[in-house]
């Protein structure tokens, strides 16, 4: 018998083990399908303070990201410590783009000389925002070395990664849940972590709570890999950050540009409520690459080669779900990260993992709980 | 401008036959090619300068072909150098994208989208090479069966001077005879498969047995030893290929005794996967070939599960130049009954007698996939340093550590490994891959069907529909 049973093996998922094992506990993962092959294995990898407003999002993101660079001295998952550039087409944004980041509080210095940060930016610019903590990681190697590292430092026997095993059910005793009913059989565990991502909202409803994640869809454009590197940093337009916080139903696309180790550039963002239809969309290609060829002309000629989609798991505030679930003792979740999961995981795990041994956790989880949404909400 | 009723995608034997066909029947038909040429694959075409009297010599039925291409070019709309790179619904109609290049400003060459809208689409994309990996198969000198091939045909130009040819299956024959005749020194044919030998080739046994025999001629003439149960398991070589590691192998491809061959070529080919990337964009349903390979299922009039789409040749099933030919006639005269109003009392749209010959010719495509498969023994010829993936440059020991990490299916592998997510987007190693995760091989998903420039892409929305 497990002490922790954390079902999904995306990166939240991998974020919990290393944290529960590390607080001294025994941990079984368990994922329906292979090690990160969800939501994680979908996106770019994206570790930023930058795109939050202040409030408790922020404060999570900047504990996060201090803990991502913990984790990556000693653990190989490309971490690359980049800095973001959000730029203004113009003098208006920019004035709210200097004033966001006066509120964030977080480290940045206003970006004058756009070209000194990526030459082959678009002329006629307004400004910028350079944020140094901004990074990137490869996500599904993050994850799987993550719970590898887990293992390797706690104990093979503490940490037990299960794929191929999907969750049917949860076994109760006395009101609380005890384990869960898999296509492999009963597992037992004194906790369970809920780290399906965007199918965290079915595993509630397995536990019988209600909890409203749905899939956001977004495309990424991935391009012919370059051998001298066109762009140095990530880099995007306001537009997206007020994009992450919208409620907007529609197609939203705004401008984000990366280069990555392996040489390809990522060209997202968009958003838009499909429900989980992989079918792909040439608007949003159109416009994908319209405004990253307006952001940086080069790359015009640049051809890309890939294009994959990712459903993000929001929920109606646009905040995750951490934390003990009042309504069913044993049962605790850790999902609904939309489209900041990967940058948001180890804090995300650290604070469960005290939680979970009965320390308080060191960041307030109130505007987190699972149990903010109205009861019969169906958003 | 109004719409195509036909598109056909692929200007192979199955292509040109099912847009002729369907032309000829009155219909309005369009056909896209990535090539200068008509011909695909199978009828790879000479540059213009190189006199047409030669090709002949290289290509069985390339006469005819080359009649149907010519009549094709009055009826129909060509559209050659272009690159269909996706196919969508548009509410009655299907959208097909494609990009072409031309002169930009100063002489700058410039990808432009195209789109036609159509309301039926043939796709008749064809096989590509499938090659296995083995230590050393990235070094210059070797190449895939049909690239050589494909060297010979297209420039006349022999692919090397001493050549070892490689691999299983019939087509490794008609590749040595082609490098023998054009006086390229072929050292030896190794056939990893057994059985029959040239003697009793499943080619002698059924109808094409004079093709067959061509080939055995010509190898016996020039000297060329056919060997079977061989294989090439490594090639050697500083910088480029000098000599490769010739192994006799037992049934299921495990080694029993290797020696060295000195070439400074190696054609290597262990059969063809099926394109079928246009046809999984549309959500077609799709089943396995005999050797694992997805391929599109389609009905007797060679209609997918997709209303409007249809498909013939390879991405049916790897069959040939004959049974494509065939099934590209059977869709056009399908296609035609479909969009046309035939009056009543008319014969069935497609003669049975078609359909008796394409039964045939299958159970014939059959017999070869079953004479000629890819046994599992192959993995054993790789080290943990052996690149299974050429453009990402993935080891098979990063591919083992990947499935130790929890990646347990080809996708996983290729999320966290990279193989597959180069260039070719996993056309050469997906195969390979998937054997090695122990997984029969997953239809591909690939939105981008070719690589578009985010300036073409740019500019698909105000691409006029022409």
């Amino acid at each position: 018998m497990a002490d922790v049973i954390v079902v999904g093996a995306g990166v939240v998922g991998a974020a919990c083990a290393y944290y529960a094992a590390r607080a001294g506990l025994d941990v079984t993962v368990l994922d329906r399908g292979p090690v990160a092959g969800g939501t994680t294995g979908a996106g770019e990898g994206n570790i930023l303070v930058s795109d939050k407003e202040p409030g408790p999002e922020l404060d999570l993101a900047v504990l996060s990201n201090k803990l991502w660079r913990e984790l990556a001295d000693g653990v190989d998952f490309e971490f690359e410590a980049k800095g973001g550039l959000v730029v203004a087409e113009t003098p208006a944004v920019l004035e709210q783009l200097t004033a966001l980041a006066v509120k964030q509080g977080v480290e940045h210095t206003l970006a004058g000389d756009l070209a000194a940060y990526e030459p082959h930016l678009a002329q006629g610019l307004a400004g910028g925002v350079f944020y140094p903590q901004d990074a990137q990681v490869q996500p599904m190697l993050a994850a799987a070395r993550l719970i590898r590292a887990a293992q390797d430092r706690y104990g093979h026997q503490k940490v037990r990664l299960r794929t191929g095993v999907t969750v049917t059910g949860f076994l109760r005793s006395g009101g609380r849940v005890t384990g869960v009913r898999t296509s492999e059989g009963d597992l037992l565990a004194a906790a369970v972590v809920n780290a399906a991502g965007t199918w965290g909202g079915e595993v509630a409803r397995l536990a019988g709570v209600h909890l409203p994640v749905l899939p956001r869809r977004g495309f990424i454009l991935v391009t012919e890999p370059l051998r001298t590197p066109l762009v140095r940093h990530k880099v995007y337009t306001a537009a997206y950050v007020t994009n992450v916080a919208s409620d907007n139903e529609g197609l939203e696309t705004s401008a984000v540009v990366e280069g990555t180790p392996s040489g390809t550039v990522l060209i997202g963002a968009s958003r838009e409520r499909v429900g989980f239809d992989r079918t792909i969309s040439l608007p949003v290609l159109q416009r994908l690459a319209a405004q990253a060829v307006a952001l940086f002309p080069v790359l015009r000629d640049v051809r890309a080669i890939r294009t994959y989609c990712g459903f993000r798991p929001y929920c109606p505030d646009h905040l995750p779900v951490i934390g003990a679930d009042p309504r069913m003792p044993g049962l605790y979740h850790a999902c609904g990260h939309e489209g900041a999961g990967i940058g948001l995981a180890p804090a995300t795990g650290h604070l469960l993992a005290q939680l979970l041994s009965g320390q308080s956790p060191s960041l307030d989880l109130g505007a987190f709980r699972p149990d903010r949404f109205p009861a019969e909400a169906h958003s | 401008m109004n719409a195509y009723d036909l598109v056909v995608v692929g200007g192979g034997p199955a292509g040109v036959a099912g847009a002729l066909t369907a032309a000829q029947a009155g219909l309005r038909v369009a056909l896209l090619d990535s090539g200068a040429r008509l011909g695909g694959q199978y009828f790879r075409h000479l540059p213009a300068s190189f006199h047409a009297s030669r090709e002949g010599m290289l290509h069985h039925g390339l006469d005819r072909f080359v009649r149907q291409s010519g009549t094709l070019e009055r009826l129909a709309d060509l559209r050659l150098g272009h690159q269909v790179w996706a196919v969508t619904r548009q509410e009655e109609l299907l959208a097909v994208h494609a990009v072409m290049t031309s002169d930009g400003p100063h002489g700058h060459p410039v990808e432009l989208p195209v789109v036609l809208r159509t309301r039926a689409l043939l796709i008749a994309t064809g096989a590509h090479d499938r090659p296995l990996p083995f230590p050393g198969w990235d070094l210059p000198g070797v190449l895939t069966a049909g690239g050589a091939q494909a060297l010979l045909k297209g420039n006349l130009v022999a692919a090397g001077r001493r050549v070892v040819v490689a691999g299983t299956g019939p087509f490794l024959l008609p590749v040595a005879a082609g490098l023998a005749r054009s006086g390229t020194r072929v050292a030896e044919v190794l056939e990893a498969n057994g059985g029959l030998g040239l003697a009793g080739h499943p080619w002698l046994a059924l109808s094409k047995a004079g093709e067959a025999a061509g080939y055995a001629a010509t190898l016996l003439r020039h000297r060329v030893p056919y060997r079977t149960r061989h294989a090439v398991v490594a090639a050697h070589g500083e910088r480029e290929l000098t000599h490769v590691s010739v192994a006799r192998i037992d049934r299921d491809w495990r080694i029993r005794a290797t020696r060295t061959v000195e070439c400074d070529t190696l054609a290597v080919g262990y059969g063809f996967v099926p394109q079928i990337d246009l046809a999984t964009q549309l959500g077609c349903d799709t089943g396995h070939d005999l050797d694992g390979s997805p391929i599109v299922t389609v009905d007797a009039s060679q209609s997918t599960s997709v209303p409007g789409v249809y498909a013939a040749g390879e991405p049916t099933g790897v069959g040939g130049a004959v049974l494509s030919e065939l099934e590209g006639r059977i869709a056009g005269l399908a296609i035609a009954a479909e969009l046309g109003t035939p009056p009543a009392g008319e014969p069935p749209a497609v003669p049975g007698l078609l359909l008796r010959r394409r039964t045939r010719l299958r159970a014939f495509a059959r017999a070869l996939q079953q004479a000629y498969p890819v046994q599992d023994g192959w993995q054993s010829w790789l080290a943990d340093d052996t690149l299974v993936c050429r453009c990402e440059e993935v080891t098979l020991g990063a591919i083992r550590e990947a499935q130790r990490l929890g990646a347990t299916d080809a996708r996983s592998i290729k999320l966290l490994a990279r193989p597959g997510m180069g260039w070719c987007q996993g056309r050469m190693c997906g195969h390979a891959v998937a054997c090695l995760a122990g997984q029969a091989p997953q239809p591909p998903r690939r939105p981008l069907a070719q690589p578009i420039t985010l300036g073409a892409l740019e500019r698909i929305s105000d691409d006029k529909p022409n």
